[in-house]
């Protein structure tokens, strides 16, 4: 490409301006990959959400119980194919900043449920075998440094007591997003050491349906079983209750939306504004391109080249800091559980910053491309 | 040959007929050319000479398709510009002139070899080529030995030789220079007037300039004299300095 020395000799002709140009598209990119960050650990559920599966509450509350002997009426309501169900524990690791999510499951109908979780053959025949067995997520094994066979003691928080585990089994999920971070153990150990007022009674059920259009009618049937029963039911699609979880954080989305767009449009002002002096202290050097031959178009084109490399060049680096961000994992401690850039962000980061480099270039490519020469020469 | 009084020949490589230019200043309409004619043959130097405000610049730029006239027609080589679009006129542009400003209007960031080569980009030589025309060039003005000097590294005369290698490089059908000595020392203006006339006594370029000084005036086969819009004489360089015109 012939132009290519021309334009870039250009761009390096104020190189502290240049630095600084490209600093601001990388910093605005990197905030636009750190939002979508934020956007993918409080929403991540709700896109990786499976939709061939239910979550029934209490519905009064998650945090009250249901019955482990809906078990058995679930599985007699046409279109449920697999039930299994949770327990929220909430212990603490050596200490409370540690967080991570344990979960009490029902080892029989865990993996039918989350084919998504992948446990090695071995290691969950283990875990099946060992009451106090317990199967970390890779994400939390690898921050605390646990191997299979290590010794886990949860202290208790709502529960007394402090709870020992061994870590039979490590689970990797196979699509990137989904969480990694939790932590399960045994039903039957539970139920075992749990005071007698929690005995029988199950936090959660997750519900597979044999046909996922048929998720609603089966939804209404569930709750239908249990309404005017001490423990009434609401059941939602898995995407329906984790974007549900996600409101309860606030309007998430929203707060990130009016952030990235503050955060464009002073984008697009300062650069703008960078680009149209750019243009004016070269109007004369312009003017002999065109007295020599070049053409409006190329004129045009030639300054929006610019402004469009230095967007993408920003851009680029911007998001590539947001993706050595998510490397080192959470930064929060566990709060921020799934702490990954969807794929999705790079494509539209580098369409945002290049939307920015255009319009930020095309009023001043436009002024260089109407520029007459007789007028530009004697400013000069 | 060059003459004044619309009598030239369909041969002259530069016809100028009844050109008019006005410009519009607020309430005020200024006439910066009235009716002016002009023939000039190839291969002819030609000076333009008058106070500020004669109308010098705007003739050139008139001839150079860089402007256009109020009325009239300017007829290059058979090509008649005055109704081109603005986007032929550019590749005429391209194709016919060459241009040397006063303030030699080098691209700072780009290296003599770099600014000379600008116009050849604009064709479809090779990079070979390219680089066979521009060094061409550069050793016409004298400046192969500084072909990778910015124009910051230069002094003033050899900038503006680097203007005038740009000028030529890609061999136009006449150069058109805006005072090109304007802002030299003598020494240095006596140099580029040598090379202008080189261009022309050697290469048999045709050359029509602008100026304020006599003495570079002199050098020219034919110099005008435009006051107010209008070419009030025409002789040999020695008689405008004698102040005699026919």
């Amino acid at each position: 490409m012939k132009f290519r020395r021309l334009m870039f000799a250009n761009l390096f002709r104020k190189k502290t301006r240049l630095v600084l140009t490209i600093s601001s598209f990388a910093i605005a990119l990197l905030l636009f990959g750190f939002l979508a960050i934020i956007r993918a650990a409080f929403s991540g559920g709700v896109d990786l959400a499976g939709a061939d599966r239910l979550v029934i509450i209490n519905r009064t509350s998650i945090i009250q119980p249901l019955p482990l002997a809906y078990r058995d009426r679930l599985l007699r309501i046409p279109g449920v194919k697999e039930v299994t169900h949770f327990n929220w524990f909430g212990g603490v690791y050596q200490d409370p900043k540690n967080f991570f999510g344990q979960f009490v499951i029902d080892p029989e109908h865990q993996r039918q449920m989350f084919p998504e979780f992948k446990v090695p053959e071995d290691q969950w025949q283990n875990f099946l075998k060992d009451r106090t067995g317990a199967i970390a997520g890779a994400a939390t094994a690898k921050r605390f440094g646990w191997k299979v066979g290590d010794h886990i003691p949860i202290q208790g928080t709502f529960l007394p007591g402090t709870w020992e585990f061994t870590l039979d089994g490590i689970y990797h999920a196979n699509r990137s997003g989904d969480d990694e971070t939790q932590f399960w153990f045994q039903w039957d150990y539970f139920e075992e050491k749990v005071p007698d007022r929690y005995k029988g009674m199950v936090g959660w059920y997750y519900v597979k349906v044999a046909n996922p259009d048929d998720s609603v009618r089966v939804a209404k049937a569930i709750d239908n079983e249990f309404s005017n029963s001490a423990y009434e039911t609401r059941t939602d699609t898995e995407r329906a209750f984790a974007a549900g979880w996600v409101k309860q954080f606030g309007n998430i989305e929203f707060l990130i939306m009016v952030i990235g767009t503050v955060v464009f449009f002073t984008l697009l002002l300062i650069t703008g504004n960078t680009m149209a002096i750019a243009v004016r202290e070269r109007t004369g050097e312009l003017a002999v391109l065109k007295a020599v031959g070049f053409s409006d178009r190329f004129i045009l084109l030639f300054v929006l080249a610019e402004s469009v490399v230095i967007a993408a060049v920003g851009g680029a680096i911007g998001l590539g800091l947001a993706k050595l961000l998510t490397l080192g994992g959470d930064p929060t401690g566990g709060f921020l559980q799934i702490f990954h850039m969807p794929a999705s962000t790079v494509p539209w980061g580098l369409a945002a910053a290049l939307a920015v480099g255009i319009a930020s270039g095309i009023l001043p490519a436009i002024g260089a491309m109407r520029l007459r020469v007789v007028d530009a020469l004697r400013r000069v | 040959m060059v003459r004044v009084d619309g009598s030239g020949s369909m041969s002259s490589l530069i016809q100028v007929r009844g050109l008019d230019k006005k410009y519009q200043r607020g309430s005020e309409e200024i006439h910066v050319l009235q009716g002016l004619n002009l023939d000039v043959d190839k291969g002819e130097f030609v000076a333009f000479m008058g106070p500020s405000g004669s109308g010098k610049t705007t003739l050139l730029n008139l001839l150079g398709g860089l402007d256009v006239p109020s009325a009239g027609t300017v007829t290059v080589d058979g090509d008649e510009i005055t109704h081109m679009s603005r986007s032929t006129l550019t590749q005429w542009r391209a194709r016919h002139v060459g241009f040397v400003f006063q303030m030699y209007n080098l691209i700072p960031v780009l290296t003599a070899y770099q600014n000379v080569e600008l116009p050849l980009l604009l064709t479809k030589l090779s990079k070979a080529q390219r680089r066979q025309h521009v060094e061409t060039a550069l050793n016409v003005v004298g400046l192969a030995d500084r072909m990778h000097h910015y124009p910051r590294q230069l002094s003033g005369g050899q900038e503006q030789r680097v203007a005038i290698a740009r000028a030529i490089v890609s061999d136009p059908t006449f150069l058109l220079c805006d005072e090109p000595t304007g802002d030299l020392d003598r020494k240095s203006a006596d140099e580029i007037m040598g090379l202008i006339l080189q261009l022309v006594k050697k290469h048999g370029k045709t050359v029509l300039m602008v100026t304020h000084d006599p003495v570079v005036a002199q050098k020219a086969d034919t110099t005008l004299h435009l006051e107010k819009g209008a070419l009030v004489g025409s002789g040999r360089p020695e008689e405008v300095s004698a102040g005699g015109y026919r």
